[in-house]
Order: C-alpha cells, then structure tokens, then sequence
C-alpha cells in the first residue's frame, strides 16, 4: 500500500525525536552520578529505562493513532508517549522531578499520564495489559471506533495477566491491540530461558485471535502490520497481537553492566539500527535530500535543546504538595 | 572483627545455609546471571548451579505458588519477590495457599518458604517501587514478618528465617543494602521473635523499624546532648511481635514513640501502640506518639520524596513532646 | 484392551464409591447435617478414576473445589473426609478445613483448594521438587475450564515448560465456570489448544470414558516419569448437579443437561465391563452393596465422633 511522502518523513522524525531526546536523557542523567553510581542523584534521579533501540516499534504503530485512542506503556515509555505526540518539555520536566513536569513531579520517569492523548504507563510489569482492554471496554460501549495498544515486553509475556487480559479482549470482541516488544532480555533473563514458545505470536491462537510477527527494527513492517491489526480493530472485529523483534541498545536501565549480553551480539544488532537505515532508504528512494535530512536532525535537536532548557530552568514542587491528590 | 554491608551479610548467609542444606534452592528474577539487581545473590548460580538458583520468568504467583509445592513435596524455597510492590499479583499465593495451608490441613502440613523481598523509598524509585507494606502482612496469621535493620541482624535473621518450618517474609530496605557492620563469620541464628535494644535510655523508649532505626539512632545522639536518654527498640520480627520487650521498656521510661516509614494509618506502629494501650497504659505518662509518612504513595521528585519520608527532626520533635 | 482386569475392576469401584459418597453428601447436605458449601463431582468420575488409576501413593495430585471425587480416586479414606465435612475433630483437617481444604500429605493428596488455579503453581513447585530430590515422581493437577482463564494456568505451565517438570495437567471441562458458559468464557473450543503457547503436547478426551481418559494419563504420566515433561489433557465432562450445593442451574438448559446425562460414566463402564464377562450382575450387586455399607460406616463414623474443643482455634497456625 502506498504511502505518503509526508507520512514517511514523519515517521523518520518521531523516531528521531525519540533517539535524540532518549540520547539527551542518558546525558544528563550521567552528571550527577559519576565517579560514583548515587542513583537518587540530580538532575535526574531514580532509575532510567531508555528506549535507544526501539523507535522502529513505537513510530510504526502509534503512526496510526488519533489523540483520543488510548496507549498503556511500560517502565520503558519515553518513546511510546513521544510517538503518541508528547510533550517534550513536560516529560523531561517530569524526569528532573519538577513542578512543571507531567504529573507535576509526582510520577517521574515510570509513571507517566497525559490526559488529553489518553496515555500511561507504570512500573508493574503487565499491569497496563488489562488497562488497555478496560479502554478499550469503554470505547466499545460508548459506540466509538477508537483503539486501545497496549505494549509491553517478551517479559511480560509470561505473567498471568497477559493471559487474562488477552482472553477477555478475544471474548468480548475488544478494539485493543497487544504490542510484545521483544527485545530478548528481560533484565538479564534471555527469551529462550523464561518463554515455552518461540514467538508470542503462537499465543494468539490460544485466545483465538490474529497473532503476528515482525522485524521490529523496520519502521515500515511494524507500520503495516499495525495500520491493519488497528484497522481491524476499529471495524468492530477485535483483538490481535504483534510481536516485534527488536533490541535495546543500552541495559534495562541506566547503570546495568549488561553482562548478559554475549559478545558480539550488540554489533549484529547495531548494524539494524532503524533510524539510519531509514534514513538511508529515504535518501535512496528521493523522499528525502541531504540537506532535508540535517535540517529535520537541527529541528529536533532544537526541541531536545528546549525541553532541557524548560526542565533545568523550571521550579520544584513545594513540599506540601507531596499531601495533595491522594482523592479527589 | 571484619565488617559486611547489609548485602553481603544476606549473600553469606544464603551461601552458608546452601552448603549445609541441600534442600535449599533460591528461585526470583534476575538471581541468578545477574545476582540478583541489588546483588544479594551474587555469586550463588556459580557456586551451586541451574538446579539450585533458578532465574525464572515475570511470574510472581508461579514463583510463590511453587515454593508451596515445593516446600510440600521436601523442599525448601527461598524466593524472591523482586519489590515488595511487586507482591500485589501473588498475593493469593501468599496469604490464602502458604499462610493457611497448615492451620487448614489441620496441622499437618509444613511450608518451610522463605520469600525476600525490598522496601523503602529514598531512590526516586516512585510509587510503585518504593512502598513499606509490612503492616498488610502482619495483619495474616500463619505467615511470619521479619524485618532486620543491620548486617548482623540481616544474617542471623536470615538464617534463622531458613530454618524455621513456617512461610517467612523476609523484608530488606533497600536504602540498607550498602549500610556496614561487624558480622561474624560463622553462621549463626537469632530467634525469630525477640527484638533488640539498640540503645539504652531511661526517658523514652522509641521502637523503630528498619531504616527507621538508624534515624532514630541519630535523634537518640542529638536529644542525649540536652539530657534526654533515649531507649531504641527495634523489634525485628513484626509478627509474631516482641510485646514484651517493648512492654518492659515502656515500663521503665513511661513514655512511646514509634517510627517507621510505613504510611501512619494502619501502619505497624498502630499495632504497636494498641498493644501497649491495652497492657501497660498505667505505666505511661504521655500519649503515644507515631512519627511515619503521611498517608499519599511515594513520589518521585527528591523535592517530595524528601517531604514524604520521616526524617530525624520529626524524630527529636515526637519526642520532645512527649518528655514534655 | 490391554488393561489388566484388576484395573478395571478397581477404577469400577472407585467410580461407584464416590458416586455413593456424593449421593449421601447431598443428602446429609440438604438435611443440614452439612456446614458451609459443598461442590459435588457427580458425573465427573471418570476423569479423577482414569487419572488416579495411573498414579502411585507417592505421586502427588493438587484438586479444587469439588475435590472429593480426586480424594476418593487418590484413596482417601471415606470416614476422615466425612468427619471433616461434618466439621469432626476426627476428620482428616481436624475440623479446620471443610469440605474444600481436605489434603492427606501421607497419601500425596496436596489439598482440596478454595481458589480457582491456586492448585497450578502449587503442582509445578511439587514437580519441582520431585525432579531436584532425584525421584521418578509426578503430579497431577486438576482444575476446570474456567480456570484455564486464570493468570496461573499461564505462568503454571510456562514454568512447568521451560523447567521440564513431570506434571500431568488435567482440565476438567464440564463446559461452566459457575454460571458461565466456556463459549462465552473463552474463544477457543477446546482447551487443548492451548498447549502449543507452551510447546507441550495437549489431548482431548471423552471425559466420559474412563478408559479414554485412563489410556491418555498413561501416556502422559510415563512421558512424565520419564523425564519428557509436562502434558494437557482436556477431558470433555459434565457435573450432573449445580456448581454448589443449592444452585438453581438456571443457567443451563435441560436438554444439554439429559444429553448429557445420557453419557453418564458409570452405566457406561458397568455396560462394557459387563459385555466383556469381567462383571456379572452379582458382582454389580454385590459391589455396590460393599459401597454403600462402606459409606454408612463413613457417615456413622462422623456422626458419632466430637466437635473440636473451642481451644483448638488457636493451635496449628505454626510448626513449633
């Protein structure tokens, strides 16, 4: 299916913002902590879980999405709420802890909500599995044709909510799409050790619905393969499951000597780095010149550039506010 | 005598109790390869193997649920639960299968589990990662709570939590891991059950829990320079819970304050301060005092975190108010 | 069929014991003589025989719920799960668990269990354990088709899978999970299929047949035994009576329910036994009346024994 110049150069301009800013944020974060590792340091403290590696997954699918469909994300969430159309400056106010940030320096890094493009994410692995088929419940209800996605890691994949989530959304005929985003760890724990099968998308076919697997590191195969699980959802004929080879490039957090990882293995995958092989096909198929691709690199950087800046400058909550927003 | 962080303390204590039992093995995420994320199991896949230290998948109610059958079948699991906030979906494994299985067989079966787990905040780690949820677990018969505040505690506890036949939660702050002391280097038990002074005082007793100890500590030195003598109580175990000690402590300063980084209502300390109304009221002077987070989750920004968890001040402040 | 005629003869009685069992609980239980719930396994009885049938003393089972029928297959004894049902301080659980927390350690039996998949995990740990103490042990768990929806069913045979442990998972599909019907509840017909999201070999069997269900365990319990791994098995079944005790079955309609009927396990079998000269209608007769004496000495025994002391609340919540 053909698709538009516009659309294309977008997609390479999420995933750009997303390494960029990511890149950004692992800078920052390493100030305060060198020579030795304090994680509670500023600027940004607490943990970090990059998503360097992954913007193929997040761009592909959420390029299809509307503000109002709804995105439960994991601990690794920057780039699913970028590729939703996020806030760069709240979300890096966020991470810095301060009163400007997205949940006014509540949440932080894991804990992310934007009301207006219906996203969060959490720190509990499979928690926002089910959230996504309870929005995607009240979509249904309510007679609209929005979508719910729901992401979430091979991890995840193998704690019972996952099982009960995708049951439930394949009997009542959910408008929800199921994102594994493999990236073969789960912490240190290798695929092969933690999962029966080798695709979650076998899976699918024990809950009856359409499971499929993809190169995750392909922007354009993860937009195909989600531009018709999410047509098929917003047609009214349910769920369905993608899985997404995919690799982060960085541990699962920020500090993680990575000695799970065998020789060699991060070159291989290095090699699959989606934005500059994009990029490339881009440039070779005359979607793109030269000049075009370094101006769109100036533009984001300047966006990264700003949300720095808007974090660094921006106040910290007062202290009283730790008491407030328990109830309504 | 040589000292050991928190952390290792534990990591001895593991590897001492899995040489000398065979029917130990260690199962959680990330225990094994990685030595587990705050690295108390370093060193365990190497010495004792696949079979005896097992990394499993993102599985909470399999991994309780399991060292349930295990431990039935002759075995005895020392678990992992990565965060305590983490225990939410195992909880039916926890509390309805190991905690009643031998009060509802009639006493006959034994479920000697161990389950580890962290707590605490003071890493920015947010809400879902830095809880203290100890008082939902006192509050189950048949699950014992243990809750060590140093690395000698840490490891006498720890072993003696292995070798006790019922299902122990064993909970580590987790700001503690890097703490050091003297801890010797044979094993060793202290009784499940039985607190510590870890200060005598004449003039108020604070019980104080896990990095509440070591606050409280701070305050006793502080308050000691204008003439009040401070006695810290630290029960160690939360259930069965140390009456007594606490009870004869309050005898002799007729004042309490207790301290824990648990949310004030429902916490531990509401507990406590119960027990005491109930079987020494004559003996005190003053009202009880909590000093703990206030009732909100934890945030995240430092700014906030900092507001959230109880700090020396309002240790010396409960105090002062309650010596009058 | 190459079942030795001992066998046969034993899953036969089994089958007939804990239909006489469940009979006279429900009507202890409407007389009031019954505390609590009571979930029958009328109509089941050849899954939990068929399977049982090829298990030893020292291999363990995990139940639920409607538990007796697995207690009398395992070979619990009659007089100790009536006193517990009664609430006797001589039953197996000394009156503490009721009618779904029965357990004999002795004989394997790792308990009846009040949460739906609570019994999963709880049977791969007893695999575990098996496997790492060097024996040829194996567990069989049963559970229904509504808690194949369960979070444990998942994480249970995942873990079962990847650390190759000797369980033996039988589903019991009597089509409800209460009042819901598995088409509704699920979006697979049968729940064998889900063995492949686990790369284990997955059956369906005529839950009916006990001979059926007898040859599939013996597959599975071999494969087991012999280090091979877990298997699903689906056993398509029906209870005869409602959920508990009391239930209304508005739910179900009266035709599945006399279809089903129909197929009731036991006439079934008495039907081939007879055919193949292994029975005679004396033997029937003889046989049930054995039975039937056997469980009026249960219920005598019940009857007759003590409440527990008051007192007796506060002991057994720790091993000293």
């Amino acid at each position: 299916m053909p698709v538009s110049k516009e659309t294309l150069i977008e997609l390479y301009r999420t995933m750009l913002k997303i390494r960029l800013f990511e890149e950004r944020v692992a800078e920052i974060y390493w100030e305060g902590k060198s020579p030795v590792f304090n994680i509670a340091a500023d600027p940004i403290p607490g943990e970090m879980h990059l998503y360097i590696g992954e913007e193929a997954v997040a761009t592909g699918v959420c390029a299809h999405l509307r503000p109002d469909d709804m995105v439960a994300g994991t601990h690794r969430s920057h780039g699913h709420y970028i590729a939703k159309g996020g806030d760069l400056k709240k979300l890096m106010a966020e991470l810095f802890g301060k009163k400007t940030g997205l949940c006014q320096g509540k949440g932080g890094h894991m804990h992310l909500f934007d009301a207006n493009l219906h996203f969060g994410c959490g720190g509990i692995i499979g928690a926002g599995i089910p959230h996504a088929v309870g929005a995607a419940l009240a979509f249904k209800m309510q007679g609209k044709d929005n979508v719910a996605v729901s992401f979430f890691g091979d991890g995840a994949a193998n704690i019972g909510a996952f099982h009960e989530a995708l049951n439930l959304a394949a009997i009542w005929k959910l408008p929800v799409v199921f994102v594994v985003e493999d990236n073969l760890y789960a912490i240190s724990v290798p695929k092969s050790k933690s999962t029966a099968v080798k695709s979650n998308a076998e899976r699918a076919a024990a809950y009856g619905m359409p499971g499929v697997l993809v190169d995750g590191m392909d922007v354009m195969a993860v937009y195909e393969a989600a531009g018709e699980a999410i047509a098929r959802a917003r047609r009214g004929e349910g769920p369905s499951l993608i899985e997404c080879l995919c690799y982060r490039y960085r541990g699962h957090f920020e500090g993680d000597p990575q000695l799970y990882k065998p020789e060699g293995e991060e070159e291989e995958w290095r090699k699959k780095d989606p934005i500059p092989n994009f990029r490339a096909k881009l440039i070779k198929e005359g979607i793109l010149t030269e000049e075009e691709a370094a101006k769109i690199q100036e533009e984001v950087k300047a966006l990264v550039d700003e949300a720095e800046k808007f974090a660094r400058e921006s106040p910290w909550p007062e202290p009283e506010e730790a008491l407030k927003h328990v109830f309504l | 005598m040589r000292k050991l962080t928190f952390a290792q303390a534990l990591n001895e204590a593991l590897k001492q109790e899995m040489r000398r039992d065979p029917t130990i093995y260690v199962a959680g995420e990330d225990v094994g390869k990685y030595g587990g994320i705050f690295g108390v199991t370093a060193g365990l896949l190497e010495e004792f193997g696949e079979e005896r230290v097992r990394d499993t998948p993102i599985t909470e109610s399999a991994i309780i649920g399991s060292a349930v059958g295990a431990a039935a079948a002759g075995l005895r699991p020392v678990v992992e639960i990565m965060f305590i906030d983490f225990i939410g979906v195992a909880l039916d494994q926890l509390f309805n299968q190991a905690a009643k299985m031998k009060y509802m067989f009639g006493g006959k079966a034994k479920l000697p589990i161990v389950v580890r787990t962290t707590c605490g905040a003071g890493m920015c780690a947010a809400a879902q990662h830095s809880q203290s949820l100890e008082a939902w677990f006192m509050h189950i018969p048949g699950l014992k709570v243990v809750a060590p505040s140093t690395p000698y505690d840490a490891k006498g506890l720890l072993i003696s939590s292995i070798r006790d036949d019922n299902p122990v939660l064993f909970i580590e702050h987790k700001m503690l891991y890097g703490i050091e002391g003297e801890v010797p280097e044979e094993p060793y038990t202290i009784p499940l059950g039985v607190a510590d002074i870890k200060r005598e005082g004449k003039d108020v007793t604070v019980v104080a829990t896990m990095a509440m100890v070591h606050k409280a500590l701070e305050a006793a030195e502080d308050l000691a320079k204008e003439g009040i003598e401070v006695e810290v109580v630290d029960p160690r175990t939360l259930s069965p819970l140390d009456k007594e000690t606490i009870i004869n402590s309050v005898k002799k300063t007729h004042r309490l304050v207790i301290v824990h980084e648990a949310v004030k209502q429902a916490g531990p300390g509401a507990e406590i301060a119960a027990i005491v109304a109930e079987e020494a009221f004559e003996y005190l002077d003053a009202p009880i005092k909590r000093v703990a987070a206030p009732f909100t989750p934890v945030p995240f920004s430092p700014v906030l975190e900092n507001a959230y968890i109880p700090s020396k001040e309002s240790i010396i402040s409960a105090v002062k108010e309650v010596v009058g | 069929m190459a079942i030795e005629k001992e066998k046969l003869l034993w899953m036969y009685e089994r089958m007939c014991t804990i239909r006489a069992f469940e009979e006279k609980v429900a009507e202890l239980f409407a007389a009031g003589k019954i505390p609590g719930f009571v979930h029958l396994y009328i109509g089941e009885e050849a899954v939990a025989v068929g399977v049982c049938a090829n298990l030893r003393d020292d291999d363990y089972i995990t139940s639920t719920h409607r538990g007796h029928g697995h207690l009398i297959a395992k070979g619990g004894d009659l007089k100790l799960m009536m006193a517990e049902l009664f609430g006797k301080k001589t039953g197996y659980c000394k009156g503490k668990g009721g009618s779904m927390h029965i357990a004999d350690l002795d004989l394997g039996i790792l308990g009846a269990n009040g949460i739906v998949g609570g019994g999963l995990p709880i049977a791969a740990g007893a695999a575990l354990a098996a496997k790492y103490l060097g024996t040829d042990r194996v567990v069989a768990c049963f559970f229904g088709d509504g808690a194949a929806n369960q979070g444990t069913f998942h994480e249970a045979l995942n873990m079962a899978s990847i650390w190759n442990l000797p369980v033996i998972f039988v589903c019991e599909n009597n089509h409800y999970a209460i009042s819901l019907h598995q088409h509704k509840h699920m979006h697979v017909t049968d729940i064998a299929e889900r063995a492949k999201a686990y790369d284990i070999p997955g059956v369906v069997v005529d839950g009916n047949d006990v001979i059926a269900v007898y040859e599939a365990a013996e597959a599975a319990v071999k494969r087991a035994r012999a280090g091979e791994g877990p298997t699903l098995i689906e056993c398509k079944t029906y209870r005869h009576r409602g959920h508990f005790e009391g239930d209304p079955m508005i739910y179900r309609p009266k035709e599945e329910a006399e279809e089903w009927m129909k197929k009731d396990p036991i006439p079934r079998f008495e039907a081939k036994l007879l055919e193949m000269g292994i029975l005679t209608p004396a033997d029937i007769t003889r046989i049930k009346e054995e039975i039937k004496a056997k469980v009026e000495e249960a219920v005598r025994f019940a009857e007759e024994s003590p409440y527990p002391e008051p007192a007796e609340v506060l002991q057994d919540v720790y091993t000293e």
